[in-house]
């Protein structure tokens, strides 16, 4: 069983295997389960998953107005074809956007790692599919390799927002893609690691400071830029760029800066965004009475 | 080591918009529905940290009720639960707690109905993963991950040999087991997680042991 992104990465080199293969092999070792009743679950994720970036293409809006409609309005951008960045990285983009849309509206999603982060790693997923068109399997194979990293960050840090902030959730979702997106483009083990690292290090200290504590925003537009920091670190890494921190300290500096962080910034809404004149107005708004005066 | 599954991370399936608020909220509302075995008429359910500033929004009562109602995580029900909880004629009282908690996501849950009562307070700790931190005033560990049994009894020496024998008998091999009282001489309380189901015949078998109280299954 590997402990940190170290291990996992010597396991995988030496025994010239995927990252992938390395967590499903761990899984059926730890669950007694076969190899295909687990890939079987994954690719029901990967299902659903699929579905929700379709139903956020199509156009959703959440119960209290705060968010919807932004992935189509990209969408619409996008098809236009007179952008600044790229369309691979706007594609990601709108379908992250697409995802978290779904996710505030109550609508049916696949946590990755969590819920109000659950747009990053099918955004950059499904963006990718157009442009190396993988097998079904390589794309059930890329969510092992993004949860292998993920279970390295949640036993060692945190992926929960009122423990570490949005960097334990949108940040450990953004290298998680990172990673999965590099081993999906014929990148080592290692550069998977050091395209997490290098996501993560740029995600270091963001706060979980959500309006009105919806999942709506800040979440929705973080899980865009989660996505943007996915794609480009994963080019960094593949271009030969390493971080000069090793994963697993970053992740350990990660898991630090969340636990000095004040309560007011990790999920309670009495931070950040969430304490901006217009945040309290949003706040009022829909519950008819902001939240630090209610009883 | 917390997590010990990829589907701890990638998952679980779930009516957004918080895995941690929303379906850990569902996770520990329906532990205790299937420790109670039954519809409660009543819950008191207490939020503290941050599900107290914070539940409205991420519809962590609403999840709570649908779990109590028996109600999964990817369940569209969910949506609807206080509805349904009033429709069925469930008397719900929230509360947001003052207290820091040990862990920011905690919830306690009181149901009961004319035949008893249950408490217990659950953690939700990331990605829709939970543990129970305690049930009726003893404190213990369960991840909700596997299958599990919870045995009351009476501490007295042999009684853990005796159910362990058992579940041995059965090729039922223990993952992970805590035991627990109040007092020395007085009720305990043993928890056990396992890798089987265990069948019905098998928890009557523990049931018939002598200084035992109760047996209770937890399925998966």
């Amino acid at each position: 069983m590997f402990r940190n992104v170290a291990e996992l990465v010597e396991l995988a080199e030496s025994q010239q295997m995927k990252i992938a293969e390395v967590m499903i092999r761990q899984e059926m070792e730890v669950t007694g389960r076969s190899r295909e009743e687990i890939f079987a679950q994954m690719e029901r994720n990967l299902q659903v998953m699929e579905q929700a970036v379709e139903k956020g293409l199509a156009g959703v809006s959440s119960h209290s107005g705060l968010t919807g409609g932004d992935a189509v309005l990209l969408q619409a951008y996008i098809q236009k074809g007179n952008f600044l960045s790229g369309e691979t990285i706007l594609d990601a983009v709108s379908k992250a956007v697409a995802t978290n849309e779904v996710n505030a509206a109550m609508g049916t999603i696949c946590a990755t790692p969590t819920a109000g982060s659950a747009g990053v790693v099918p955004g950059t997923l499904f963006a990718i599919k157009e442009k190396l068109k993988p097998t079904r399997e390589q794309m059930v194979e890329f969510l092992f390799t993004a949860g292998a990293f993920g279970f390295v960050i949640a036993n060692n840090a945190s992926i929960s927002g009122a423990a570490g902030g949005c960097q334990a959730e949108v940040g450990s979702a953004a290298g998680m893609a990172a990673a999965a997106l590099v081993e999906m483009a014929g990148g080592t083990p290692s550069q998977a690691a050091e395209a997490m690292a290098i996501t993560l290090k740029n995600m270091l200290g963001l706060v979980c400071d959500p309006v009105a504590g919806l999942v709506e925003v800040p979440c929705v537009k973080r899980n865009a830029m989660g996505a943007a920091n996915a794609m480009i670190a994963a080019d960094m890494a593949l271009a030969g760029v390493k971080s000069r921190i090793p994963c697993d300290e970053v992740i350990d500096a990660m898991f630090r800066i969340g636990q000095s962080m004040p309560l007011a910034l990790k999920e309670t809404a009495q931070g950040g965004l969430a304490a901006t004149p217009t945040g309290r107005a949003l706040e009022a708004k829909i519950f008819g009475v902001p939240l630090n005066e209610r009883e | 080591m917390k997590y010990k599954s990829v589907f701890d991370i990638i998952g679980p399936i779930m009516i957004g918009p918080s895995s941690s608020h929303t379906a850990g909220a569902a996770r520990i509302g329906r532990v205790a529905r299937s420790l109670f075995g039954r519809k409660p008429k009543w819950a008191h359910i207490s939020f503290y940290g941050s599900f107290a500033q914070t539940y409205k929004g991420h519809g962590t009562d609403v999840a709570i009720v649908g779990g109590l109602l028996d109600f999964d995580t990817f369940d569209e029900r969910i949506k609807s639960s206080l509805e349904i909880a009033k429709q069925e004629g469930i008397d719900i009282i929230f509360r947001k707690e003052e207290a820091i908690p040990n862990h920011p996501n905690t919830a306690r849950i009181r149901i009961g109905d004319e035949q008893g009562e249950l408490e217990l307070v659950g953690i939700s700790i990331g990605g829709g993963k939970i543990e129970i931190t305690e049930l009726n005033g003893f404190e213990l560990k369960l991840s909700g991950h596997h299958p599990a049994i919870l045995v009351v009894h009476n501490d007295r020496y042999g009684t853990i040999a005796s159910v362990a024998n058992v579940l041995a008998k059965y090729a039922i091999n223990i993952g992970h087991m805590e035991v627990s009282r109040k007092e020395k001489g007085k009720e305990a309380l043993m928890t056990i997680e396992v890798d089987q189901n265990i069948d019905q015949s098998i928890i009557d078998e523990l049931s018939s042991l002598p200084h035992i109280i109760q047996v209770t299954k937890i399925v998966d």
